[in-house]
């Protein structure tokens, strides 16, 4: 399990830049989540690593090991696709030994590892099937599979659950939080679900055209984003932005609006640099807005929309002219058309620059 | 209840056109000429006047040795070919499955030959095949090599009308191996690379299996134009030296129009088109079965998932 680094890493697709240098190192043993928007270079820069893409500059090392020049399989990877790739010709037992019948490994331990793998998915009654036998879920499993009897030192994953319905996905999810705590891999998984991402990665990483944003923990990118797409990015529902200016006071900090002033906490007011006032976005996490005003700076917010989802409830609001969401629990019936004063969790709320989205 | 049994016959009233033009066009034919070849008729009788001898002609063309000589030639011929297309046809197309500059003009020239009428490639490798004036004659000459007798010795003329066949038809095999190869799901080849095949390997276990199908309908295609064909052959050696490269579909148009013998031309005829009807069939019904398995596994495997 090699400790992997990639060193100003680029690509070009012709005169399509889709990736700048980038600079990216995957500790030995980690989970790590490749998360962004669509064409945002997080699948491109898997398949730099997997080796199905040559790249354009720079050298991706395997503990010092340069292997940008290195076929595929000679990178001792495994790797499970979007829409699985099964080898539609193949019964299930062929796809998952594929590999080590090409490595000529003895037919008995071939059988072994993949009946014992397939157990392990509870794919063991499938292994005569067909690909095209198969449900969507099945498939899905071979895929991880034919990916787990490889033993590889560094296991892919290009987007695994998007194919799946929403149900499936959520226990494939699961599946893959205890498969990840068993397997003692490196293991890069790409998607453009931020709940995955933060379910399964030890490490987050977080791209948006081409540029890494930012990496660290789950915890790390949620209570401290680096800039507001970060922010936005990650935390369902996603972070209310509300434009604003700050305003100093004698002692204390506000940050005021069309239809809002809240003051700062002293936490934040003290990495202010240079003096207010100057133009701001507020970002605040539709969890940090509560029903009760007391529990925190008064704001008022005309609810337009109640969505009820269960035991929690997101109401859509408008401050002024600005739409915020609030998540609240479902207990106390919010009617649709009111207005009210909610209270904000001050300490939780963010200062982004305006100019530049950097997070102050 | 009226209206709504009119309704249902609504869609039969518009296909009536297209069925009328499909039983005239194809039917007809297909019907006259069976019901020909049990029939003793000449050329010079109209079809009532004709003899009605039941399968006499089936029998006596199982006993004749020209016919079974050239039925033989024709599976020969057959075979051959559309080995030699089918294997050169699908190389190429593997080889030439690359972003390289210029492919897509290479492609387009090799798809040429295709486009030419029969009866012009029948002469122009008949005078490539000169044995004084045509090019490989000369080339051999000028390399001080001896002169081949392209079509004057039965084994040269059956190996001449071999080359000219795969010369035009090979490109066929090639398009359709090519297309086969562009759709294949480039995931599963890259999965492939993955797992640690090598460029043959990929070939062997991924490509040429994934392109089966289209192989299998192809190589169909080809073997009933192979059993069929004749304008290249008449033009080239029109069936000799001797019997040599008489195939069926030459032995058919002789019988019927130096023999004249119309009753068992169309026998002759049927004897081919069952041929390649159990061909067809035989491809139709194993398609037919392997997909109802598929779907039916997977209603199963779907239903058990859910």
């Amino acid at each position: 399990m090699p400790k992997i680094v990639f060193d100003k890493v680029e690509k070009s697709f012709g005169p399509v830049k889709v990736l700048p240098p980038i600079d990216l190192t995957l500790e030995d043993g980690e989970f790590t989540v490749l998360v962004g928007p669509s064409g945002c270079g997080k699948s491109t820069t898997l398949r730099i690593l997997a080796g199905l893409e040559t790249l354009s500059g720079g050298e991706i090392f395997f503990d010092d090991r340069p292997i940008s020049k290195l076929e595929p399989k000679e990178r001792d990877i495994a790797m499970v696709f979007q829409d699985y790739a099964l080898y539609p010709h193949m019964n299930i037992a062929k796809n998952m030994s594929f590999a080590l019948r090409l490595a000529r490994v003895p037919k008995a331990e071939i059988t072994e590892k993949v009946q014992r793998v397939a157990d392990m998915l509870n794919i063991g009654h499938l292994l005569e099937r067909k690909p095209a036998e198969l449900s969507g879920g099945q498939r899905q499993r071979v895929a991880m599979g034919r990916a787990l009897v490889r033993d590889a030192g560094t296991f892919l994953f290009d987007e695994p659950l998007s194919n799946l319905d929403a149900k499936l996905r959520a226990k494939m999810r699961t599946e893959l939080a205890e498969m990840r705590d068993v397997i003692d891999k490196n293991m890069v998984y790409v998607t453009h679900d931020q709940v995955e991402a933060m379910t399964l990665g030890d490490r987050i990483v977080v791209m948006n055209e081409g540029i890494i944003q930012q990496q660290g923990s789950p915890e790390e990118l949620f209570k401290t984003p680096v800039n507001q797409f970060v922010a936005g990015f990650i935390g369902s529902p996603t972070m209310n932005f509300v434009e604003g200016e700050l305003l100093q006071e004698s002692d204390q900090v506000w940050v005021q609006g069309d239809g809002y002033k809240l003051p700062l906490d002293a936490e934040t007011s003290a990495r202010l640099p240079g003096t207010a006032p100057r133009d701001v976005t507020l970002g605040i996490r539709p969890s940090s807005l509560l029903v009760d005003p007391a529990a925190g700076a008064p704001i008022e917010l005309k609810v337009v929309v109640s969505e009820y989802l269960g035991a929690q409830s997101v109401l859509v609001t408008h401050c002024g002219a600005q739409e915020l969401l609030v998540e609240t629990p479902s207990d106390g019936p919010i009617k649709a058309g009111t207005a009210q004063t909610f209270g904000v969790i001050t300490r939780e709320m963010m200062i982004f620059d305006k100019a530049s989205g950097l997070r102050v | 209840m009226q209206t709504a049994n009119v309704n249902r016959l609504t869609p039969y009233l518009f296909l009536a056109p297209a069925a009328a033009v499909l039983a005239i066009a194809l039917l007809y034919p297909i019907g006259y000429m069976i019901y020909a070849s049990f029939l003793d008729w000449n050329p010079s009788q109209r079809i009532g006047e004709a003899e009605f001898v039941g399968l006499r002609n089936y029998i006596n063309l199982l006993g004749d040795e020209s016919f079974r000589e050239s039925f033989a030639v024709t599976l020969k011929f057959a075979a051959i070919v559309v080995s030699l297309e089918m294997f050169v046809g699908v190389g190429l197309a593997l080889l030439l499955d690359r972003n390289i500059r210029g492919m897509s003009l290479l492609r387009t020239l090799f798809i040429l030959p295709m486009m030419i009428a029969p009866i012009v490639v029948g002469l122009m490798w008949r005078y490539m095949y000169h044995p004084t004036v045509g090019i490989f004659n000369r080339t051999l000459k000028n390399l001080g090599l001896e002169p081949i007798p392209w079509l004057s010795d039965g084994d040269w003329a059956f190996a001449s009308v071999i080359i000219a066949d795969v010369w035009q038809w090979t490109p066929f095999i090639f398009i359709l191996s090519l297309a086969a190869l562009q759709s294949l799901p480039q995931s599963a080849l890259e999965a492939a690379r993955i797992d640690g095949a090598t460029g043959w390997q990929q070939i062997w276990y991924i490509k040429l299996p994934l392109m089966m199908p289209v192989l299998v309908v192809t190589c169909l295609l080809r073997l009933i134009d192979a059993f069929k064909v004749l304008e290249v052959i008449l033009v080239l050696t029109n069936g000799g030296p001797g019997l040599s490269t008489e195939i069926l579909s030459l032995r058919i148009s002789r019988t019927a129009s130096e023999f004249r013998e119309l009753g068992v031309a169309a026998a002759m005829s049927n004897y081919l088109l069952i041929l390649l009807l159990v061909l067809t069939l035989g491809m139709f019904l194993y398609n037919k079965f392997a997909e109802t398995r598929a779907l039916r596994l997977r209603a199963e495997a779907e239903g058990a998932a859910s």
